[in-house]
């Protein structure tokens, strides 16, 4: 029987000899992870499961990186717990200024393989997917389970099959492809889905590029979203992990429950207008718009490659005096790679304020959190109401290019009417 | 399993995790203090509304979004019994199930119902009945009722863990 790629890897993970979509299985995860925010509410949920020991030390990843560096006493307490219990537990624990945003992290340290489960106490788990495996975000008791026993119930899901064609344009990047794939379908056309991304323009896509895309799947309202492994993942891959793995795709006569098609010839840069990713507009539709925070980071769009779109655009050039601009590296390795690349100063010296790796303001937990009134302009990937502070606030989701234009300008534009600076 | 309870009914598509607990409280640790913040960034009134017996009647897309579980913990904490929705998000939909909370697709229910509404739960039956009009729910997989009836994640995953500790 013809698989997709989905139950191709549910198959490896769980102890069924067949699974169509909808069928209840329990998923063995190659890696859990877990955060200052998941993490001590799972700890508690495990506690009372009568665990006292995780499943298996070596699969266990603990983050902190919502509300670090701590913000008050109360979320210092929080990292504070995750520390302790990794210690007890003797599992991997990144400490705050050698670690980063958890997703980008566990991508760049090698924890990610195409065709593994990783279980992930946060809803951007599915950002795994860029490197072909099955991430799928979950809540706190969840995660106690996935501790404890190292299974996690799963429906298995139908997939939806978007083929990215042609050929990205200038100022286009994974951002916009994304959010032509949530415009499309919108945010809850996911829903019990599993998005596979192919195409000629999925293979040309960056590694970076792929975490961008595979970020917002639940942004639809998807269990996860994934590229089928290729030889970019490989060489992305190749000296950074051990972990073994084989490149596995859906069968040609996969059922697919949906095609969605994008022709990267004809999208140009998307916004996604307040209040949600699912409000998407060409980026004209938004040109004009004053812009009080500009906010460059998170794990969808906080890589070096994004760093480097934005300063493209700020060099040699000032952020508006009506304006202030946050430029907010995913994680430590790409702090010291944008430092390396001159990056940073450059970011400094055009006024921006560049912070350490932290989720942040992305979630409203601090470091740039908006008033009422306020308008903003995020690579992130939430615009909710009140997402990023005050319920009064408005943000636009967008790539780096077209945020870092928006800082020069003082209001969204057009990043080709600008011009890359020389 | 049956459930009754009076209706609060949220209206609106979509409703997302942040305006229901909003990230800056996502430090909260004790459940009961979470309750001051539920329907924060959507209604905060709505608070006042709950009560020991409330059924929570929403729209489609239910829950967007986080995978906080502050939100359905301070939910039981209120006083909320169970949910009646058109449809609800991925993630919010697991915690419910995982916490005991009932969450139960019926869209017809929740056009008939209104705020007060008398709302009765019979899961075995698959029906939810409002103001004694009976509407049937989406069916619920064997699994998912298994763990409705364990009262949640926690219970289960006890006695699977009891059953594979070995003795001696």
């Amino acid at each position: 029987m013809p698989h997709t790629l989905a139950e191709k890897i549910l198959l490896a993970h769980s102890d069924a000899d067949e699974v169509t979509p909808g069928d209840i299985v329990m998923v063995r995860c190659d890696v859990v992870m877990t955060n200052d925010i998941s993490g001590p509410m799972a700890f508690r949920a495990m506690e009372k499961m009568g665990a006292k020991r995780v499943f298996d030390p070596e699969k266990v990843v603990l983050v902190p990186d919502h509300f670090v560096p701590a913000k008050d006493t109360r979320s210092a307490e929080l990292q504070k717990l995750l520390r302790k219990w990794a210690e007890e537990q003797g599992v991997t624990y990144y400490e705050q200024g050698r670690g980063g945003i958890e997703h980008t992290l566990l991508v760049e340290e090698g924890w990610v393989v195409p065709g593994s489960v990783i279980a992930g106490g946060d809803s951007h788990t599915c950002t795994y997917g860029a490197l072909g495996a099955f991430g799928t975000g979950l809540g706190s008791t969840d995660i106690a389970a996935c501790l404890a026993s190292g299974t996690f119930w799963q429906a298995v899901p139908a997939t939806i099959r978007v083929e990215f064609t042609g050929e990205k344009q200038r100022f286009v990047t994974g951002k916009d492809l994304i959010l032509a794939v949530i415009g499309e379908i919108g945010v809850a056309g996911g829903t019990n889905m599993a998005l596979e991304f192919v195409g000629d323009g999925a293979e040309a896509l960056s590694i970076d590029e792929r975490l961008a895309v595979a970020n917002m799947a639940v942004e639809a309202g998807s269990e996860t979203g994934f590229f089928p492994a290729d030889e970019t993942v490989a060489q992305y891959l190749d000296g950074r992990t051990t972990r073994p793995w084989t490149a596995e795709r859906s069968d040609p006569d996969a059922g697919f429950a949906q095609t969605v098609r994008i022709d990267l010839d004809f999208l140009s840069p998307l916004v996604a207008m307040p209040h949600s990713p699912g409000n998407v507009v060409p980026l004209d539709q938004a040109i004009g718009q004053r812009i009080d925070q500009v906010y460059i980071g998170n794990c969808s769009n906080g890589t070096l490659t994004d760093l480097r779109q934005a300063a493209e655009m700020l060099r040699g050039r000032r952020v508006s005096p009506r304006t202030r601009a946050i430029v907010v590296p995913a994680t430590q390795r790409v702090y010291r790679e944008a430092l390396a690349e001159g990056l940073l100063d450059l970011f400094v010296e055009a006024g921006a304020m560049v912070s350490a790796p932290t989720c942040g303001a992305c979630f409203g937990g601090g470091n740039g959190v908006l008033a009422p009134g306020e308008n903003a302009i995020t690579t992130t990937n939430r615009n909710f109401k009140g997402r990023m502070g005050s319920s009064e606030a408005r943000v636009h989701l967008a790539n780096a290019w077209v945020a870092a234009a928006a800082a020069v300008a003082g209001e969204i534009v057009d990043p080709a009417e600008l011009g890359a600076a020389a | 399993m049956r459930l009754s309870g009076r209706a609060v009914v949220i209206r609106q598509d979509d409703v997302d995790t942040d305006v229901l607990y909003p990230g800056e409280y996502l430090n909260v640790t004790d459940v009961e203090k979470m309750t001051a913040y539920l329907f924060e960034g959507l209604d905060p009134s709505l608070r006042d509304e709950l009560g020991g017996d409330t059924a929570l009647v929403v729209g489609s897309n239910f829950g967007a979004g986080s995978s906080r579980e502050h939100v359905p913990q301070a939910m039981s904490a209120s006083g909320i019994r169970f949910l009646v929705g058109k449809s609800f998000a991925r993630i919010f939909y697991r915690n419910c199930i995982n916490l005991g909370l009932p969450a139960v697709v019926a869209p017809e229910a929740v056009a008939a119902a209104a705020p007060g509404s008398a709302l009765e739960l019979d899961l075995d039956a698959g029906t939810v009945g409002v103001d004694g009009r009976p509407f049937s729910i989406k069916p619920i997989p064997d699994f998912l009722r298994e763990m409705f009836a364990a009262g949640g994640l926690v219970p289960w995953m006890q006695a699977q863990l009891d059953a594979t500790t070995p003795v001696g």
